[in-house]
């Protein structure tokens, strides 16, 4: 069985984003990017179903500008066996990714796609759920355990009630939550070999998907701020305080 | 412009997470129609939501576990009559939503915090450090609703007529296995008024317990955490507040050794009044916070519980 991981090239999560005083959008202009986390939660996972037997091939693949290069080099350096560039500086919309994503797995027939829940720039949560819709396969999204199971696979999924397990028919779509595993920093040796690892690149067009946007960002501003109150001095303060606000 | 709304059940009961969507639903401008997918009493019950018109039932047992491979393509097959279609951005709904728009061919529009025109929304990005204006330009809407933003449709007063509805039922590629349930007898964490939360620096599970549960319990309050909490093992994932966890804007937020990374002031930084006890007066949960008290947790929370 193939695995087949889509890896996103984002705002490292240390950085606080600034938004453009023009309304235009988050400034990235000499930002520290880094894969999602999530996807390297799903990179790891994959890698731990090859070397437990479960899989014989990992692909990384990722749809982004030519530095999303970087972020496929990191997952060929975790233990991805290859990796796909869809080179694009186009703002490629979930429903865009999840139709390319479709056209390679129909070529690679992957067991199982595993992607992250959100990527953590335009936190839509929506490309795996989508993939799945446009495959006709099942989904196990927000998960924190997965088990290979003959020919399906369970899910053990993060809800808002707790956890609910879902056995699904593979091949299937897996989206990883945080709990899954915590994935493993490359090895100086394992980036050295990862250079040597093929990475492939393509073009939307090469899977004659429409990548025009359905949705405009006509303005992204900052959040309302909320001022910082004050520092009391001590337990009884507090008290009076909340009890004068009426909250307590 | 018609929308129908998917219904959030809980215990087989409609949730509080419905009546903000159906709010979101009825800023479009048009009927609202409720689809709930699980028993007849529910839908009864969501046939007096204020302001709906016409309840959808699918009482197929498919459909009751909400998987999305049985439920996208009900709601699919439904949009013909529809120009919207919305859900409350709670796992359920971020589960099935996409799904259904990826079968209308539609980008979704996730998360919205408000309306801003017929197909302009206002949604968070980057974690809410960015909130971005979008608008739509597909046939139809799909749109996942953040429920903290809107204000609650009321539960009685409406008198929608019930319709019995069908689909294409199971798909055959899911099951349902089961749910492992944290029960409690606190109120819930996304329509609780007051939350008391603890980090990582409770120690462990037991003093977690020991300290935050007697002050929650003075407060009526629920019980969150922060990852790093929940990763610890002190409570479990549902307890979880922030971007990857649960949103939340009580009138009251009690923070208990959490530092306050973006990730966690992004599911709690809308509560009315926020409360932090840390003792690093850096803590950046010291910039958002109404009341701060630089102390010792394990000296301050047993006298604040005492106090109050
Ligand atoms: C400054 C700025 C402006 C933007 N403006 C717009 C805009 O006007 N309109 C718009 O629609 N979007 C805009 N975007 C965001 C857009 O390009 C998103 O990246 C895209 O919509 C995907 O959303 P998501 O990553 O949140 O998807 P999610 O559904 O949250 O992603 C889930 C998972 O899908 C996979 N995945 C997602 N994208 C990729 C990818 N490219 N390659 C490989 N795997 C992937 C990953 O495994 C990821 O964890 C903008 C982004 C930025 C930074
Ligand atoms: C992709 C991603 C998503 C994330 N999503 C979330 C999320 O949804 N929610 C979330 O919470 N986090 C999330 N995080 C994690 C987040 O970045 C922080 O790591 C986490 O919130 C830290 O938890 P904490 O504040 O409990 O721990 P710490 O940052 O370790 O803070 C502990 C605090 O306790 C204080 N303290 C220590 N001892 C005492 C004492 N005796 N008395 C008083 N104060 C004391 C310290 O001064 C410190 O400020 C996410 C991270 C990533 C990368």
């Amino acid at each position: 069985m193939k695995i087949l991981v889509p890896v996103k090239r984002v705002i490292d999560y240390n950085v606080k984003p600034r938004v453009k005083a023009d309304g235009s959008g988050v400034d990235l202009a000499n930002v520290k990017m880094s894969m999602n986390p999530f996807d390297e939660i799903a990179v790891e996972e994959a890698i731990r179903l090859k070397e437990a037997g479960a899989a014989e091939e990992v692909i990384a693949v990722s749809i982004g500008p030519a530095k999303a290069q970087e972020t496929l080099r990191t997952a060929l350096a975790m233990g991805a066996d290859r990796a796909i560039l869809v080179e694009t500086d186009a703002e490629v919309e979930p429903l865009a990714v999840a139709k390319i994503l479709k056209a390679i797995a129909e070529a690679e027939e992957p067991g199982i796609v595993m992607l992250g829940k959100q990527a953590i720039d335009d936190d839509s949560n929506q490309t795996g759920q989508m993939l799945a819709a446009l495959m006709g396969r099942p989904q196990g999204t927000f998960a924190s355990k997965v088990e290979i199971d003959g020919d399906h696979v369970s899910v053990t999924r993060e809800v808002d009630g707790g956890l609910e397990t879902v056995k699904l028919a593979l091949p299937a779509i897996v989206t990883t939550d945080l709990r899954l595993n915590e994935p493993r920093y490359a090895s100086l040796p394992n980036i050295m070999k990862a250079k040597k690892k093929p990475l492939d690149t393509k073009t939307p067009d090469d899977f004659g998907v429409d990548v025009t946007p359905r949705l405009k960002t006509t303005h992204v501003g900052e959040p309302p701020v909320r001022q910082a109150g004050e520092i009391v001095p001590d337990v009884d303060t507090l008290v009076a305080k909340l009890k004068a606000m009426g909250v307590a | 412009m018609t929308a129908l709304v998917l219904a959030e059940l809980s215990d087989g009961a409609v949730a509080p997470a419905t009546l903000s969507a159906v709010t979101a639903a009825t800023q479009l401008g048009g009927p609202v129609h409720v689809l709930v997918a699980g028993a007849q009493g529910a839908a009864d019950e969501a046939a007096k939501i204020a302001g709906v018109e016409k309840v959808l039932h699918a009482g197929d047992a498919a459909y009751a576990d909400m998987l999305a491979e049985n439920v996208a393509p009900l709601v699919a097959g439904l949009m013909d009559g529809y120009d919207a279609f919305l859900a409350p951005a709670t796992t359920t709904g971020k589960n099935v939503a996409p799904r259904v728009a990826a079968l209308l061919d539609v980008m979704q529009v996730s998360d919205i915090l408000s309306v801003e025109g017929p197909k302009s929304f206002t949604r968070p990005i980057y974690a809410g450090n960015a909130i971005a204006t979008v608008e739509s330009s597909d046939a139809k809407l799909v749109i996942t609703v953040r429920t903290t933003a809107f204000d609650k449709a009321g539960a009685e007063g409406g008198m929608a007529s019930v319709e019995a509805v069908s689909g294409p039922g199971d798909a055959g590629i899911s099951t349902f296995v089961g749910l492992e349930a944290v029960k409690s007898d606190r109120p819930e964490l996304t329509s609780a008024g007051t939350i008391v939360s603890g980090g990582r620096a409770l120690k462990d599970g037991e003093t977690f317990q020991q300290l935050i549960t007697p002050l929650a319990d003075k407060l009526g309050a629920a019980i969150g955490a922060s990852r790093a909490a929940v990763d610890a093992g002190y409570v479990p994932n549902d307890y979880q507040v922030g971007q990857t966890g649960k949103i939340v804007a009580p009138e009251l937020y009690v923070a208990i050794g959490i530092s306050g990374a973006i990730q966690h002031l992004a599911g709690m930084k809308d509560s009315k009044v926020i409360v932090a006890i840390n003792k690093d007066p850096d803590a950046p949960i010291f910039q958002v916070a109404d009341l701060g008290l630089v102390a010792d947790l394990f000296e301050a929370v047993p006298e604040l519980t005492s106090k109050l």
